[in-house]
């Protein structure tokens, strides 16, 4: 499982777009609010799920399969117990990372993607990562373990 | 490859501080301003909302202030850390981003005076009762548990009765009852105690003591570990939309780092004792070297307590780094080792024997060993590279009677010693010579 700031800087800095599977359109829930600091950080935030048309200026789909650009990180934010086909759909279509949210871990979803390839975080936050590694979570006096005596770039 | 875990003293240099992102510089830029532009209404908005992490106001946030903060939260351990205009205030807003009317709190019975007077008079003015229990006693704890108790509260070491916290005892009994351990670890510092590590939840510190170091600046710190299941039932404020900030459920957006969000939106936004950014880049020097002096400062103090102890114009020595102090092998089992030892800070009390046993005797002793000193300073702090003396019954217990007094652990012949960083053959010099004055 990915756990180390140099793979999961190599994760973010490499991903351009971000299907969020379970993205709500409400602005107070934390996949609205994950997806929309993301979108602001430069990501292309891809909304999948069938309860919405647009979430977040972006066209909804139904499903992961029905995404027609190419889709580099997949971010989870669903019960643990339903990921297993996300995954498999994650790696059907050729993404590069299963992300699962915080609270969100099943091992056999982690290990079908990580066999296939792909690479797997589990039980993390995908905007507090970025914040902790691009800078803004120390704003918020979080321990970011961050030690480094070069500029972050 | 693997995150490298790095050591205190290496945190306490390094943590929350990388080279500033706009300029190169290394040292910490102090950050003197108010406020900070929105790039767009959009990100201000996102701000607002707490969708986005920045700076809107250093009411709230500012980048030098949040450099101690994290500095501070690595030091203990811990997820996240807010800082305040002073430890009282760190100490305030722990308890009231934690309490309301209704609710009760089972606080050790040696606490400082100023958490005392919080929680015995303001907090009960807010209808928040406090009951005081044996520090020595985890059973008193739990025995004093009540189903409207949403906090435990005790000091790691105690000041100035140096009683020693059993961290994991008392943790135990906070966790049955579901509710969070508050501990004030400011005399150990960070470096020689990390109560998280023992199941505290929540550390706060004055860090004007041992974190500065240098007697200068005030402010105060609160650390949450980011363990505390505050899913529990008993803290709707962490699970519920505020009604303090735009409907936000804390625990659920937050995570780990919830309480340390709260505490920040809700009570220092609201209440405003927030730390001046030049005082947090002073504090920060300080702590640049903290490892180097808590060393020093347990050398100096174990040697002043063997020097007093071997004193014929000495009655008792109360410092929990003698081998022979009841509480000994819970500062072993808790404190970092300082040359072979555990490092029990530098706090320390003796009595000053007088030629009468009685109260005035021993009053009269204190008052003549305080005067007679020629460098150690006649105040009230702690925690300063200078050595620091008090007598208690003449100055801060005063206007307590003699019965009063000794309840409240200070004896007519009390001094307390904050040793200080200077040569330990300087110190005990001066101590020889208050001891001859005192005795003459």
């Amino acid at each position: 499982m990915t756990d180390d700031i140099s793979t999961l800087r190599r994760i973010l800095r490499d991903t351009r777009t971000i299907a969020v599977v379970g993205l709500s359109a409400e602005w107070h829930r934390p996949s609205y609010f994950a997806a929309k600091y993301m979108q602001q950080h430069g990501y292309r935030i891809l909304p999948v799920n069938p309860r919405y048309d647009e979430v977040l200026g972006e066209r909804c789909y139904a499903s992961l399969r029905e995404i027609e650009v190419p889709v580099d990180m997949v971010d989870v934010f669903r019960r643990s117990a339903d990921v297993l086909p996300i995954a498999e759909q994650a790696v059907a279509i050729g993404a590069r990372c299963l992300w699962q949210q915080i609270g969100v871990v099943n091992r056999e979803a982690a290990e079908l993607a990580r066999a296939a390839g792909l690479d797997v975080v589990m039980d993390r936050c995908v905007k507090i990562e970025h914040a902790r590694l691009f800078g803004g979570l120390h704003w918020a006096g979080v321990n970011t373990r961050v030690i480094s005596a070069k500029r972050p770039v | 490859m693997a995150d490298h875990s790095f050591q205190p003293e290496t945190l306490a240099i390094h943590a929350g501080q990388i080279p500033d992102v706009a300029t190169g510089a290394r040292a910490l830029p102090i950050y003197q301003t108010t406020s900070f532009v929105f790039d767009s209404a959009d990100h201000a908005a996102s701000l607002f909302n707490l969708q986005t992490f920045g700076n809107v106001y250093s009411r709230l946030s500012n980048p030098t202030v949040a450099a101690l903060e994290e500095r501070v939260a690595a030091l203990e351990g811990g997820r996240a850390a807010l800082a305040s205009a002073s430890g009282m205030a760190a100490e305030a807003m722990a308890l009231l981003s934690l309490l309301q009317q209704g609710d009760h709190v089972v606080a050790a019975g040696a606490l400082y005076g100023g958490s005392v007077s919080m929680l015995a008079v303001n907090l009960r003015k807010l209808g928040i009762e406090t009951s005081f229990v044996d520090v020595n006693a985890p059973d008193a704890f739990a025995a004093a548990m009540r189903p409207n108790t949403r906090a435990v509260f005790a000091e790691s070491l105690g000041n100035p009765s140096l009683a020693v916290l059993d961290i994991a005892a008392v943790a135990e009994v906070a966790r049955a009852h579901g509710v969070p351990l508050i501990v004030d670890n400011t005399v150990p510092s960070p470096f020689l105690c990390n109560p998280i590590r023992f199941g505290a939840d929540i550390v706060v510190h004055s860090a004007t003591k041992y974190l500065a170091g240098h007697g200068t600046t005030l402010g105060g710190v609160i650390v949450e570990s980011g363990k505390f299941p505050w899913d529990n039932g008993k803290f709707p404020g962490m699970t519920e939309p505020s009604a303090g900030y735009h409907g936000v459920r804390f625990l659920e957006t937050f995570g780990d780092f919830a309480f340390t969000m709260r505490a920040r939106m809700e009570t220092l936004r609201v209440y405003g004792a927030a730390l001046s950014p030049m005082s947090a880049w002073q504090i920060l020097q300080g702590v640049e070297t903290l490892h180097v002096r808590m060393e020093r400062h347990c050398r100096n103090a174990l040697a002043v307590a063997q020097f007093l102890r071997a004193d014929p114009r000495v009655s008792w020595v109360n410092y929990p780094g003698l081998p022979d102090h009841p509480q000994h092998a819970l500062v072993a089992r808790q404190m970092r080792v300082v040359d072979d030892a555990p490092g029990a800070s530098g706090l320390l009390a003796f009595g000053v024997k007088s030629r009468t046993a009685d109260a005035a005797g021993g009053l009269a002793a204190g008052v003549k060993f305080i005067e007679a000193a020629q460098f150690m300073s006649h105040l009230a702090n702690i925690g300063d590279t200078r050595t620091l003396i008090i007598h208690p019954a003449s100055t801060t217990h005063r206007q307590l009677d003699d019965a009063q007094q000794r309840a409240a652990g200070v004896l007519p012949d009390m001094v307390r010693i904050s040793v200080g960083i200077e040569h330990i053959d300087d110190i005990l010099w001066d101590i020889d010579q208050a001891l001859a004055a005192a005795s003459a």
